[in-house]
């Protein structure tokens, strides 16, 4: 498959690509008190990477990426079930999660919460899943 | 006496080890030990002073199942039969199979068999009996298809099968019945407490269902017809189960409930019809076979009809000829099976046809066949057992009393007619088997193999039978008090003794006698001439053609109404599903007032949101009329940014980002995978299903519209979602309700959710990865 020469394209999105990731993140760590969370952040997150795949295509994903993303959702879920568990050692039932505000280096008394933990199993989940989908359809294109 | 029945049972499980040296020893030998044993046991209460044996074992206590044996009188008469006569014929099968037969499967069943039959006649609960009642049909099952390479025996197990089990289940029914009613499991308490059964408004329910199962069992008119098709079992199951034990099975059944049962004036016009007629209809069928077993089997059909005919009179003269008789019939008749087996046996053939002429070559056995039949025509010789319990049958059906009025007088005055009919066929064909085989000129040089006498073994049990059959016609004193009076009251219930003698003087019976003789002997030389009466009845009619036809129909219908909706079209059963629902919520509704409409708490209308919801709605219908996959799908995804715009609107911000982003990731990926998708296609529906198509989506969104309206005009309570609002940042530390209660109040959803997701991506990449995969290969 030949590719035509996406300049413009690729340019844009060199600059793009890091803007909706960093928004990704912003959405991640900003679910617990205003609009966001572990599910739209991963999709933004994603978003961003299907944007990379279009622009560069799926060998240069490859190498920047050299992430297997079946393996992330396996982490993902691992995290999110992790959390849950790790409510027993305090006794506590199954997901029970718990926060608290501490005086942190550089950010000031920040709040702390379990259910963070929980949001980055679900964030790296989401990621995971749509990548997945997303390269392995289009891997199977590439390949017809 | 548990160990009695159970003993079968529990040999059977050995008996696969011990037909390992079936080429040393055949393993008959080992079996024969078995029912010689339970004989010797049981043989010991016999005697005058014979009272009834009672023993209690634990089962399942809580739901009233114990297994509760009870011996009688009656049920001593049909242990010792089932003990002896399987002795007989145990030893008779060592010398009729070959060792190169599966014996080991053969004794398995035969033993299975027995274990069961000993427990009907012996159980006093109904749930046990019923259990032991199962298992003779399925253990006859196998020994009926013990030979599972012919066509035959498969068939005629399946139809024994099915005609039994049908009336094992309604027999389930009967007894159940009865032990609900009265409370209790027993049989001998169910029977003192017949007043509750008998003015129960289920008393005639309960009346047939008990008596389909006795007659299914017993091979009465209509159900007869299984058994003739179970002559392809062995020929020493034939003579076990079904002229001595499986088949009186049934008149046990109504032997036992006797007491109960013939109060009832409808047990006698059942009973009596439907024994009579099998009698007359199975031996005037007899006569019409060629097959020498079928002919046993006819026969069989109609001496059994002529017992049930004199359970049903209910007399007790009547009675104590029908415990004589089931005792006569299981010698005369075994034997006679056994002499078919020799001859099959000898000559390799069992067509009466070709048969003939065989006295010079088997002496013995013509004997044998000689007295058994004569005594199974009941010819007046008083070294034949046979003609007493004839001639106690013409006695009880003359004595019938003609005071009653109804149909019941009718039925009597014609009986004592019907039973000579029926009486002079069972003489035409007890003689046609006797000649045909035995005398005459045959074809031997035709058969396929050349006859001699059978060896001494094979031989030994047919004499001890017929020798039974001499003994009993010599002197039946000898049982008569101490065995056969013991029976006769237990059936009856109160004291019956009667005496048994050769002459009578020139009573009435005598003359019903000599009529049979007479007529006979003049039908069965003239036969010939008159065989072709059978093209006119029952000519082209037949059971055996009404049951392949029922059966035909019934896999042939349900096949078609399988078919008729199962036809693999996914519209069709989306539509079956949806219309289901619509039926369902429709009904639901309309019963509890669902519909109600309440505009108290309606919020007014925006002019942005009309437009939104007029934008989706078009866009919705643009998807169903649009012509092109991509068209569609863009259209669709109008829909879903217009929802987006809605969840704005209602100020969900975090329900708008995620519709928005997984709208856009589902259009990508639609657009990704539709270089896959084959072009939208035409459906080429007939007109009638677009119709009905278009009709139950309409309808169904109308109903959807009214459960909705419906859902959000009747609040019954308090919504939960203040806590929530109370308590997000308290206790969940975020300020975003939404994400607080996905994370944390309710986070074992999302943790299925995302589980979910993972599978999903799992099964996507499988389905890629795999199907590559098949394709290098």
């Amino acid at each position: 498959m030949t590719r035509t020469n996406d300049l413009i394209l690729r340019t844009t999105t060199a600059l793009i690509a890091f803007i909706l990731l960093g928004f990704s993140v912003y959405l991640f760590f900003a679910g617990h008190n205003k609009p966001g969370g572990g599910f739209i952040g991963g999709l933004m997150a994603s978003a961003a990477l299907v944007l990379m795949n279009m622009a560069y295509g799926l060998n240069v994903i490859r190498k920047v990426i050299p992430v297997n993303f079946l393996y992330m959702i396996f982490t993902g879920l691992i995290i999110a079930v992790g959390t849950g568990v790790g409510a027993f050692l305090f006794n506590a039932p199954f997901l029970t999660q718990n926060f608290g505000y501490f005086q942190l280096p550089i950010l000031g008394r920040t709040e702390l919460a379990t259910a963070l933990l929980f949001d980055l199993g679900v964030y790296l989940t989401v990621i995971g899943v749509t990548m997945t989908i997303i390269l392995t359809v289009a891997d199977d294109r590439e390949e017809d | 006496m548990l160990l009695a029945v159970l003993l079968p049972f529990i040999i059977a499980i050995f008996i696969p080890f011990l037909s390992r040296w079936k080429h040393h020893l055949h393993t008959g030998f080992f079996v024969t030990a078995v029912p010689v044993v339970i004989f010797i046991y049981f043989i010991r209460f016999i005697g005058p002073g014979f009272e009834p044996v009672g023993r209690e074992y634990s089962w399942i206590p809580s739901l009233d199942m114990n297994i509760l044996l009870y011996l009688d009188g009656l049920s001593l008469l049909f242990v010792l039969l089932i003990s002896g006569i399987g002795s007989l014929v145990a030893f008779y099968s060592i010398y009729y199979l070959h060792k190169s037969e599966q014996l080991g499967h053969f004794y398995v069943y035969f033993l299975l068999f027995m274990g069961s039959m000993l427990g009907v006649v012996l159980s006093d609960n109904v749930f046990v009996l019923y259990t032991f009642w199962e298992f003779t049909s399925l253990s006859s099952f196998l020994l009926i298809g013990f030979w599972n390479y012919r066509e035959g025996s498969r068939y005629g197990a399946l139809k024994s099968m099915l005609i039994t089990v049908f009336g094992g289940l309604s027999l389930l029914g009967g007894l159940v019945f009865m032990s609900v009613i009265t409370g209790t499991a027993s049989i001998q308490e169910i029977m003192s407490q017949q007043e509750l059964i008998l003015n129960h408004e289920y008393f005639p329910l309960i009346l047939g269902l008990v008596l389909l199962g006795a007659f299914t069992k017993s091979a009465q008119f209509p159900f007869h017809i299984w058994l003739p098709d179970a002559m392809e079992a062995p020929t020493p199951v034939s003579a076990y189960l079904h002229s001595a034990t499986m088949v009186k099975a049934g008149i046990f059944l109504v032997a036992r409930f006797f007491p109960m049962l013939s109060v009832s004036e409808w047990f006698f016009i059942t009973v009596s019809t439907v024994g009579i007629f099998t009698l007359c209809w199975g031996s005037y069928m007899a006569v019409r076979q060629t097959d020498l077993k079928a002919i046993l089997a006819f026969s069989t059909i109609s001496q059994l009809g002529m017992i049930m005919a004199m359970l049903g009179f209910g007399t007790e003269l009547a009675v104590f000829a029908a415990a004589f008789h089931i005792l006569n019939h299981a010698t005369f008749k075994g034997s006679l099976f056994m002499v078919a087996g020799i001859v099959d046996h000898e000559t390799g053939s069992r067509d009466i046809r070709r048969l003939g002429g065989l006295m010079t070559f088997l002496p013995i056995t013509a004997t044998l066949a000689l007295v058994a039949s004569f005594s199974m025509a009941g010819l007046p010789l008083p070294f034949l057992n046979g003609f007493y319990s004839k001639e106690l049958f013409f006695q009880s059906v003359y004595e019938l009393d003609l005071s009653v009025a109804g149909i019941t007088a009718l039925l009597q005055s014609i009986f004592p007619y019907l039973a000579v009919f029926g009486s002079i066929f069972t003489f035409v064909y007890s003689m046609y088997f006797f000649f045909g085989t035995f005398r005459g000129k045959g074809d031997i040089e035709e058969l396929p193999k050349k006859p001699h006498e059978a060896p001494v073994g094979m031989l030994i049990s047919p004499l001890i039978l017929v020798a039974g059959v001499i003994v009993i016609g010599l002197i039946p004193d000898l049982i008569n008090e101490p065995f056969v009076e013991h029976a006769a009251s237990a059936i009856g219930g109160t004291e019956i003794a009667k005496d048994i003698y050769f002459w009578h003087g020139i009573s009435p019976a005598f003359i019903m006698s000599i009529t049979v003789v007479v007529f006979g002997t003049i039908l069965f030389l003239v036969r010939p001439k008159w065989a072709g009466v059978y093209r006119v009845i029952p000519g082209l009619l037949s059971l055996n053609k009404f049951y392949d036809w029922l059966v035909d129909r019934t896999e042939r219908y349900s096949t078609f109404i399988t078919n008729s909706y199962m036809n693999g079209s996914l519209g069709r059963y989306v539509r079956l599903i949806l219309a289901a629902i619509l039926l369902v919520t429709f009904s639901a509704m309309s019963f509890t007032g669902g519909f109600t409409v309440d505009t108290s708490n309606l919020s007014t209308i925006t002019v942005h949101e009309v437009l939104i919801a007029i934008v989706m709605v078009i866009a919705a219908f643009g998807t169903i009329i649009a012509k092109n996959r991509i068209a569609a799908i863009l259209i669709l995804g109008v829909v879903g940014y217009g929802l987006a715009m809605l969840f704005v609107v209602y100020r969900a911000p975090d329900l708008a980002l995620t519709q928005l982003i997984v709208e856009t990731v589902t259009v990508g990926l639609f657009l990704l995978v539709f270089y896959h998708l084959p072009k939208l296609q035409k459906t080429d529906e007939a007109p009638v299903t677009k119709t009905l198509n278009v009709i139950i989506s309409v309808a169904f969104g109308l109903m959807m519209t009214m459960v909705a309206i419906s859902a959000h005009s009747s609040k019954l309570f308090e919504s939960m979602s203040s806590y929530f609002v109370d308590n997000s940042y308290k206790l969940g530390g975020g300020d975003n309700i939404v994400n607080v209660i996905l994370v944390d109040f309710r986070g074992l959803d999302t943790l299925f959710e995302i589980a979910v997701l993972g599978i999903a991506a799992m099964a996507i990449f499988a389905l890629i990865r795999l199907r590559e995969k098949k394709k290098e290969e």
